[in-house]
């Protein structure tokens, strides 16, 4: 007898990447394939089915890989490329930084605190993100805050230039993502035994190395995890590098959205993100791996 | 008492000579108004092997742990072969912990969790595989070395955190709670092994437990604590046979306590007046008492006699009625009630089959005991 609640259970996940997910991706797939044209939509060939089996067989004969060719010969798209991996990873590193700290002071503080601090730590996902990356202009510009407050304290006498450079990009990314760094990593910490520092303490560790021994080791699953969860987003990100980063920032996200919305040219920026996919299916893979690693070791 | 002549008693706490390794110094711990520990001394021999008892609460585990360097005492002294631990963080003791929960590292191996306080000990490296695989050997663990802590029973886990613990040949080993995570039958298995372990490496044990049976099994001496007070330390025959109080006849084992006032005294024999109408209680006690005083008779449950007949030429003969009867197997348990509704539990080890048996519920029982089974309690 088929099991129609078991096919069902299984459906729907299935349908739901099948929708939202892979059919969506076939159509940018086709489109980065296509060749640009002064029409609407603004590519060709179109697929029409009136035609019938020739009509199919046209189609895909004019499909080519011309745009992907173009974005290789380009030094502008690699460097893009290039730049964005850069920045994600240097944010990533520097986020990791900030994060780890946070999370194992919350990690060790007295039971009752928890609640608030991790409330503090998701309280900026209440205001838009939007409004929090503009509030950054007010802060890094010449005459924002920190600039203000630096002359004041006497520390320098020219304000310093942050703002429309890759400082205020990275200061920005590292701003918005601390949160996915810090709860991952926070849950890690959490989970470990609290007599396993004394074991290690009792076994001759002093208190930094039983950190670098016990501590370390045993948050790798969430550094890992929150690693890959700033680094993923961060790499195609289009918000901060636009509006803190001028134009000297380079990024394949404002590359993608230009290519798209100011040349109007779907088939390149369709291959820009097909490529973008591309790079960003590795570490996805490897997040997935490390998750499934964790829930197997849990067991 | 019944030592061969030839073989010496281990007993140094009863020599004078002796030096302890731990000397407890009038330590008080107190945590903001709680007491933790109140001012105990205490000595600790080497190659003992020392349990502290007691309900959870009492404090045995703060004594640990103020060995192990967790926590330092409020009051007090701690020598551990005449030195003051005070100034000693617990990296530099030359203690060992073995943890309740084991506290073993899950991202190494079974080697590398021996192998991990040798590594931070002046051990030349290339002594230290030597070293880990005699602690398997020790342990039986050798076909587990690569296997990680999940990967493994709990019973191995048990014995890799105490190959562990041992690896560095500390002066001393403490034991939280050892055997709390396994089952009964292993635990009892378990016990064997340690007192094993014990006496092949020399070191000195304190293991602290809830479960007075470990104690008794496995210690040279027994520490009964209560409320941060040591009550009574001694060796566990002494403790069951000869406690000192009703809190330590009540602690260990089963008991029947019956309250009375003590009346003539002669010589170390004394009677007691326990229920109107009822002969007094004939019982030894070791020093003078003044008559009248409150006085508490306790007597174990397998020295009471149970027959149906009247027993001619006993001590003390009680009559009574058979309330219940608790079969065990191996004994069976008769709560008899007696004079005033005092209950008295007799035990009565079953050599014959229970079809066979003579006393049934409800019966006219008559329970009887000699004048020096039992001890006389003051407080």
């Amino acid at each position: 007898m088929f099991n129609f609640r078991r096919l069902f259970l299984i459906l729907t996940p299935y349908l739901w990447l099948g929708f939202f997910f892979l059919i969506p991706f076939v159509i940018v797939l086709k489109i980065s394939l296509s060749d640009y044209a002064v029409s609407i939509p603004p590519y060709t060939p179109l697929l029409d089915l009136s035609a019938g089996w020739e009509g199919i067989k046209s189609f895909v004969g004019e499909l080519d890989f011309e745009n992907f060719t173009f974005l290789a010969g380009d030094p502008l798209y690699y460097t893009a490329y290039l730049s964005s991996l850069k920045i994600a990873a240097i944010s990533t590193f520097f986020t990791l930084l900030v994060a780890y700290p946070i999370a194992y002071g919350m990690a060790q503080a007295p039971d009752e605190w928890r609640p608030t601090l991790m409330m503090l730590v998701i309280l900026p996902f209440w205001t838009s993100f939007l409004i929090r990356v503009y509030s950054w202009i007010g802060i890094l510009s010449n005459e924002g805050f920190l600039n203000q407050t630096l002359m004041w304290l006497g520390i320098i006498d020219t304000p310093l230039v942050i703002l429309n450079t890759s400082t205020a990009v990275y200061i920005g990314i590292v701003y918005a993502y601390l949160p996915f760094m810090i709860l991952p990593i926070y849950s890690a910490l959490e989970k470990l035994d609290g007599s396993l520092i004394e074991a290690a303490e009792d076994l001759g560790c002093s208190k930094m190395s039983a950190f670098w021994l016990v501590t370390l080791p045993l948050s790798r699953p969430g550094i890992i995890a929150g690693c890959f969860l700033v680094f993923i987003p961060a790499l195609g990100e289009f918000v901060i590098p636009s509006i803190l980063g001028g134009t000297t920032t380079l990024m394949i996200g404002k590359t993608l959205y230009e290519e798209f919305f100011s040349n109007r040219d779907w088939p390149v920026a369709s291959a820009v993100a097909v490529v973008l996919l591309l790079i960003l299916i590795i570490p996805i893979i490897l997040f997935q791996r490390n998750e499934q690693k964790q829930r197997e070791a849990g067991q | 008492m019944a030592q061969p002549a030839n073989r010496p008693v281990f007993a140094p706490w009863n020599d004078p000579k002796e030096k302890p390794l731990i000397q407890f110094q009038n330590v008080s711990k107190r945590f903001g108004e709680f007491t933790a520990i109140d001012n105990i001394t205490l000595d600790i021999f080497r190659r003992e092997f020392f349990a502290l008892l007691g309900p959870s609460g009492c404090g045995k585990t703060t004594l640990m742990r103020m060995l192990a360097g967790f926590e330092t005492p409020t009051e007090g002294k701690i020598l551990l072969d005449g030195v003051d631990l005070a100034p000693i963080p617990p990296n530099k003791r030359e203690t060992n912990m073995m943890f309740q929960s084991y506290a073993l590292f899950p991202h190494l191996s079974v080697w590398e969790n021996i192998a991990f306080g040798l590594k931070r000990s002046d051990m030349p490296k290339d002594k230290i595989p030597a070293r880990v695989e005699e602690m398997l050997r020790l342990t039986r663990l050798e076909k587990f070395a690569k296997r990680k802590p999940h990967q493994i029973s709990g019973g191995q886990r048990q014995r890799v955190a105490l190959a562990r613990s041992l690896a560095k040949a500390p002066k001393l080993l403490l034991l939280d709670e050892p055997l709390g995570a396994l089952d009964k039958k292993l635990r009892q298995d378990t016990q064997f092994e340690l007192m094993d372990i014990q006496e092949k490496t020399g070191t000195t044990f304190v293991i602290v437990t809830h479960d007075q049976e470990e104690a008794m099994t496995v210690a040279s001496r027994v520490a009964v604590m209560d409320h941060g007070k040591m009550i009574q330390v001694d060796t566990p025959d002494k403790i069951y046979e000869m406690p000192n109080s009703v809190y330590v006849a009540d602690f260990i084992g089963d008991v029947n306590i019956v309250e009375g006032k003590a009346a003539a005294q002669a010589g170390d024999k004394l009677t007691i007046n326990w229920a109107e109408g009822q002969p007094a209680i004939n019982a030894t006690s070791a020093g003078p008492l003044t008559a009248g005083s409150t006085v508490h008779f306790a007597i174990r449950p397998e020295k009471v006699a149970i027959a149906r007949d009247k027993p001619e030429g006993r001590a003390n003969v009680i009559a009574g009625k058979v309330h219940d009867i608790a079969y065990l197997g191996n004994i069976s348990t008769y709560k008899v009630r007696v004079a005033g509704g005092l209950m008295i539990k007799a035990q009565v080890a079953n050599e014959r089959r229970l079809s066979r048996r003579d006393i049934t519920w409800e019966d006219d029982v008559w329970l009887s005991f000699t004048d020096t089974a039992g001890v006389v309690l003051l407080k």
